[in-house]
């Protein structure tokens, strides 16, 4: 059943009684007694979507390689698709002609589109901040691009996507000094610009990008004015960079703890399922990485103690599948040995089938994840899955094991 | 290279001579129910192969298939797979027609007739042969024919005697961002299969005349089978590759959204491309027989000749 938001009407700030009548689209289910762990459903347009969610990535109006059909079977009810690229190739305008983003690439479930505002750091040398936007070269003819907000508004309205996202300005997590705080502050004014220029408040939900870099008090800052506006969700930015896992976990905290609890989370650009347990320990709800579908198409398939590089001639002869527990097409039909031949041979068919079942084991990390939180049980999960993929509890990453003492989790 | 004892093949590991008891070695392991014997089909590769030439690659697979034969006797395994028997033979009628009567006197359950791979100019030249050379073989074996995937030059192969294609066609349309459109529903009125094909009426001829301006020319290789989904007209076409194909990507996509995969080079057009492709030749081959069966093959000739350009 499609959720409806209320109209914004003003830019910028609400008053206390309407953020407590605004409608939400994240019911709590379930939330972990030890640490900030919630298990949720996000009633969106096209659908609900369980909660902690992993986002596939298809950049532009395709999941690299796989269907749509493929992508619904595995069970994925919301996935990414990418403002900048889409503005570029082939144009809101053909895409709305072709009834949005879900008529174009006939996805029937829910997609997230990002602002545009990552390309700022990715490609960094073919762009300029100013107040007004980000001024984009383009690399396929040379021709200049001015992505403001309510451009990316504009496009992403064509697009239709049911969740999107502001245009935030964003840095590096490496950069320090004055750049990171003229960012977090812009990125508050262009949120308000963002949310003046929404034309669909009631189809597309418009999500806020908490920014601040590695600095306490400007992530703090940045929290304080973002929760004033009266937005449906909120995302946790400018992080999963180059940073250490040290100072971005704290980070990571320091949002949770500042962000309201009826609201979803989404945290971007994390992947790793170490991160992605972390995480969602700390309170995060909603993920969104290339990883999974990246490392596929280099030949590696992951696996609860980590990855497979199936190139390798130790799995020449080996006719198991990746992961016999694993119930993705990949693994039901086919075997290391198959997949590493495939590898060796001159098309891409290992690629295809590596993409479904990478994306399958994110899917079905989450779903654990959730089951657990939901049957009261999320430590003991937490401990199993870093026993599994150390080899023992206590051999995990300091960073985590210290992200998840913060939040009451103790391992080993 | 061949010689006496094997023929050499190039690979990602490098040159393997390839024996009759390597290559019967393999056939052991793979088990197939059908497997084409190992032969001499250099001459085709060869420009102007001398007769001395031609008559050697007669004789050398007829010796390769009586080798096979004895192994495959002596294998347990390879009890129930069949070996097809080459045809070789060049461009000479009295070596082809020998290779023909050789090869039949064997034991083997079907003929593949090689060397007939080219381009459409150098087919013409070979019917003849080709219907010479299928005279020769009984009527109760099957007969096998390799490189042979245009429409046009499927069905007058058809009309000589050849029963099974083998080729890379819908491949390489692929390949090429193609799409196999031509009709082969010879049921059909001009008008209604058109419109099956691209549509309005007053496409129709806009058609013709962009597809004369603006193909690329990087791929001279394009038929007037197929379309070329790569072209800009197909940037805002919302209708499927063909309609009322009932393939995966015809009734989940357009062309618009093909032409869009295909100008950010994604994975999927491949995927969908080959899809379509396959379920139209398919198809295209199950009318065949159909036509046969009703005795219509001459106006499912006409009917592809009709749309080869």
């Amino acid at each position: 059943m499609a959720h409806v938001v209320p109209t914004v009407k003003m830019a910028g700030v609400a008053t206390q009684a309407s953020l407590e009548s605004a409608p939400r689209i994240m019911r709590l289910v379930a939330e972990c007694s030890r640490s900030r762990a919630r298990a949720g459903e996000l009633r969106l347009p096209h659908g609900t979507v369980a909660t902690p969610v992993f986002m596939p990535v298809g950049t532009q109006a395709t999941m690299k390689g796989i269907t749509t059909e493929q992508l619904d079977a595995l069970g994925c009810r919301i996935c990414l698709g990418n403002t900048y690229h889409l503005g570029l190739r082939p144009g809101p305008e053909l895409i709305q002609k072709a009834n949005g983003l879900h008529g174009f690439m006939n996805w029937p479930h829910n997609l997230l589109t990002d602002s545009g505002g990552f390309q700022m750091v990715s490609l960094v040398s073919l762009s300029e901040v100013t107040e007004e936007g980000v001024r984009f070269r383009s690399p396929y003819d040379g021709s200049e691009t001015l992505l403001s907000p309510e451009k990316s508004v504009q496009i992403q309205n064509a697009l239709g996507s049911d969740i999107i996202m502001q245009l935030d300005d964003v840095v590096s997590s490496t950069v320090t000094g004055p750049r990171v705080e003229e960012a977090m502050y812009r990125s508050i004014r262009w949120l308000d610009r963002c949310i003046a220029a929404h034309q669909q408040p009631d189809k597309q939900n418009l999500f806020a990008i908490i920014q601040g870099g590695l600095d306490a008090d400007l992530r703090a800052t940045c929290l304080e004015e973002m929760t004033k506006r009266d937005v449906p969700g909120f995302a946790i930015g400018g992080l999963s960079g180059g940073e250490s896992k040290s100072q971005f976990w704290r980070m990571v905290a320091l949002s949770t703890s500042r962000l309201p609890k009826d609201k979803p989370r989404y945290l971007m650009g994390v992947g790793y399922a170490t991160d992605l347990v972390v995480c969602v320990a700390l309170g995060c709800d909603m993920f969104d990485c290339v990883f999974p579908t990246r490392t596929a198409r280099f030949g590696s398939a992951l696996v609860p103690t980590g990855n497979l590089q199936l190139r390798r001639k130790v799995f020449e002869k080996d006719f198991g599948p990746i992961n016999p527990e694993c119930t993705c097409p990949t693994c039901q039909k086919h075997s290391r040995a198959f997949l590493h031949a495939l590898l060796h041979s001159d098309n891409t068919a290992a690629l295809h089938h590596l993409t479904v079942h990478n994306i399958a084991y994110q899917l079905q990390l989450m779903s654990a994840v959730r089951t657990s939180i939901v049957e009261k049980r999320f430590p003991d999960f937490v401990r199993d899955f870093m026993g599994t993929m150390y080899g023992d509890p206590t051999l995990c990453p300091t960073w985590a094991t210290d992200a998840l003492a913060s939040v009451g989790i103790t391992l080993g | 290279i061949v010689c006496w004892q094997s023929v050499s093949v190039w690979s990602v590991a490098g040159r393997m001579e390839m024996t009759v008891s390597k290559f019967m070695a393999i056939q052991q392991a793979l088990q197939p129910d059908w497997f084409q014997c190992l032969s001499d089909g250099e001459v085709s590769c060869k420009e102007a192969a001398s007769i001395k030439r031609v008559r050697k690659s007669v004789d050398r697979s007829l010796l390769f298939l009586d080798n096979c034969l004895r192994l495959q006797e002596e294998s347990e395994v390879l009890q129930k797979s069949v070996i097809i028997g080459v045809i070789e033979g060049g461009d000479v009628m009295e070596e082809r027609l020998r290779s023909a009567r050789e090869t039949a006197k064997r034991p083997v359950g079907g003929f593949l007739l090689d060397g007939f791979q080219g381009n459409p100019t150098t087919l013409e030249t070979r019917l003849c042969l080709l219907s010479s050379v299928t005279a020769e073989l009984p009527e109760d074996k099957p007969r096998l024919i390799s490189g042979i995937g245009r429409p046009d030059e499927v069905l007058k192969c058809i009309e000589r005697g050849v029963d099974l294609f083998e080729s890379f066609f819908p491949y390489q349309v692929t390949e090429r961002g193609g799409a196999l459109t031509f009709s082969f529903d010879y049921q059909l009125n001009t008008e209604e299969i058109l419109l099956q094909q691209n549509g309005t009426q007053e496409e129709i001829k806009c058609v013709d005349q962009i597809k004369k301006m603006e193909i690329t020319g990087c791929n001279q290789e394009i038929t007037s089978f197929e379309i070329n989904l790569k072209e800009k007209m197909y940037q805002e076409d919302f209708n499927p590759l063909v309609r009322g194909c009932s393939c995966y990507c015809c009734k989940n996509h357009t062309r618009a959204y093909i032409h869009h995969l295909l100008v950010t080079n994604e994975l999927l057009a491949g995927v969908l491309l080959m899809m379509h492709n396959f379920e139209h030749y398919f198809g295209f081959f199950h009318s065949i027989r159909e036509a046969l069966k009703n005795d219509k093959l001459a106006q499912l000739k006409e009917l592809i000749h009709r749309q080869a350009s």
